[in-house]
């Protein structure tokens, strides 16, 4: 089985901190890391290789720095990397074809897999984009996967029903976070990950002409929060008092 | 034209509200989209679509690829520049690939949605709800995906009339096949549509101890009961459809009371629509009380009884 992953480097969400004037969020020097649910995608891929053998590839769009990241991937169990770096103002059409190209070009492949959405921008439409351009079947919001000779079957979360649905290769494959528990990388994992290659290939290469972004961000601003903040200290009876009080008083008690 | 589609018949209305409204800002008409029957055409129109398009087909499943095809056929056709779909599951891997067939921007999740200077600005959380992206396209169609509940569907107006399209669409079969359908594990709980919801988290040490939620959430005659992500994705101590939060349910009641969470942004983004927010939790730093309009520092075993019986009393 080859398998490419797509993994995401982001900003770690966990650690935003909003400016108390302007409500924006702080983004510089906040701590980047692989989006979460692309782990998943990664420790699921490693899962099928040590059943079925293969080799796992790993695709990251993003900054030169993120080879960093791509790192910790080829330690966890990944074979080789794959870094494209993209144009500025890259948004998710841009991004879809670079990772579309590099998945072409890597070749050979039978599952692509990534996670249902990455944790800062959650729009959840990279995976469904990429396996429109590669005109190949999708299987989104995977919670289980099961690999056989010449297809894949696959259970869907859709909230109220689980879906179980089986592809020919090949096929891309969207996993949730409730697929598993991504792995650690013992330290021999992580000092032998250094002999593993990491490609660095340029977005012409891979994506020429289709590099125009479809949507521009105008603005990323603050999210209105105005609560009220009061909170009840006193002894417990007094405080429980107080909040059925004033809860009765703004009328949610009817 | 402006297209609307969703699998749900509900979200279809609310998006026909939105998409009304945009058509007659940039001077279009409004086309509502059902795949493989007709059945809610009627409706449609009544609740303010110019015309129905039914595409015929033999469809017995939802495949996004099949669905994103007759979509785009009927996209192409029509010559539509603005395309809203139902953000549910389907919906968005729906328009994720229909947006790379059309080689267009797509944006998911819109919690707003104007025309400024005849052109279409959205809005939509990012950062895990720490921020709204506001966007532009530069590309046409203009594919969005609206979640449920972000608008409401106009009044209905009776025995409204319009044209319906019933056509036939070559599309792209998928070599996928559906091979089983369960009903997941629920309860019956419909937190999207709760107006009073007690909710509860971490602080809770034992599946049993869950009864104190359950037991105020009665009283407030809500009886609905929530949970952060650790109770339903980690512990199972209640199903998925109570689990509130970035990959669980968005709500918007109009009392939430959060019990024994500590207020993770993931959870925040599940219920910072809500009307009143209350926070009860022994740790007086946690998160939850920066989102909270009241909130009571102490440990929940003693708070919740409390609050249960002050409130029967209240309400007699």
């Amino acid at each position: 089985m080859n398998i490419i992953v797509c993994a995401k480097q982001v900003v770690d969400v966990s650690e935003i901190k909003v400016d108390s004037s302007t409500k924006k969020p702080i983004l510089a020097g906040v701590p980047q890391k692989i989006s979460d649910i692309d782990k998943n995608a990664l420790e699921e891929a490693i899962k099928i290789k040590e059943k079925h053998g293969g080799k796992i590839t790993v695709v990251t769009v993003g900054p030169s720095d993120a080879k960093e990241r791509i790192k910790e991937l080829l330690a966890m169990g990944a074979d080789e990397g794959v870094l494209v770096v993209p144009p500025q103002n890259a948004d998710y059409s841009v991004v879809s074809n670079i990772l579309a190209g590099a998945i072409k070009k890597i070749g050979g492949y039978n599952i692509v897999l990534c996670g249902e959405a990455s944790i800062d921008m959650f729009s959840g439409q990279m995976g469904p984009r990429v396996a429109g351009l590669l005109n190949i079947p999708q299987i989104t919001y995977a919670q289980h996967i099961s690999v056989e000779k010449d297809k894949v079957v696959s259970e869907r979360n859709l909230g109220d029903k689980a879906v179980t649905i089986e592809s020919p290769y090949p096929v891309l494959i969207a996993v949730t976070k409730e697929i598993n528990q991504p792995r650690l990388p013992s330290l021999m994992q992580i000092l032998a990950s250094s002999s593993k290659p990491i490609h660095e290939w340029s977005a012409n290469d891979v994506a020429s002409g289709k590099l125009e972004p479809k949507i521009k961000t105008v603005d990323i601003k603050g999210v209105p929060m105005a609560r009220k903040n009061v909170i009840f200290k006193d002894d417990l009876d007094q405080s429980v008092n107080q909040l059925v009080d004033e809860l009765a008083k703004v009328g949610v008690l009817r | 034209m402006v297209l609307v589609y969703s699998d749900d018949k509900k979200l279809t209305l609310e998006l026909l509200n939105k998409g009304k409204e945009l058509a007659k800002e940039l001077n279009k008409k409004v086309i509502a989209v059902c795949i493989g029957h007709d059945s809610f055409a009627k409706e449609y129109l009544e609740h303010g679509a110019d015309s129905v398009i039914a595409a015929e087909t033999d469809l017995h499943d939802f495949k996004a690829e099949e669905y994103a095809s007759i979509l785009e056929k009927i996209v192409k056709e029509n010559n539509n520049e603005v395309v809203l779909i139902g953000s549910n599951k389907n919906g968005k891997e729906l328009a994720g690939r229909l947006a790379a067939k059309l080689d267009t921007g797509c944006v998911t999740d819109c919690i707003n949605v104007h025309v400024k200077d005849k052109k279409i600005v959205t809005e939509r959380v990012v950062y895990s709800g720490n921020a709204i992206a506001v966007e532009q396209f530069t590309s046409h169609p203009q594919i969005m995906t609206i979640p449920p509940k972000a608008f409401d569907p106009l009044p209905k107006k009776e025995g409204h009339k319009g044209e319906v399209v019933k056509k036939k669409f070559d599309f792209e079969k998928s070599p996928s096949k559906i091979t089983k359908v369960q009903a997941m594990k629920t309860e019956g709980v419909s937190v999207e549509d709760a107006e009073i919801i007690v909710s509860c988290g971490r602080g809770f040490k034992n599946k049993d101890d869950i009864k104190l939620v359950r037991e105020l959430a009665d009283v407030l005659k809500g009886r609905t009961v929530g949970c952060s992500r650790p109770i339903a994705a980690d512990l199972k101590w209640l199903s998925e459809d109570h689990w509130i939060g970035l990959s669980g349910h968005k709500v918007k009641p109009k009392l939430y009371i959060a019990c024994g969470i500590s207020g993770q942004i993931q959870h925040i983004a599940g219920m910072r629509d809500s009307g009143v927010v209350v926070a009860i939790n022994k740790d007086p730093e946690a998160l939850i009380f920066k989102s909270a309009d009241y909130g009571i520092v102490g440990d929940l075993y003693q708070v919740i009884p409390k609050l249960t019986s002050a409130i029967k009393e209240k309400m007699g």
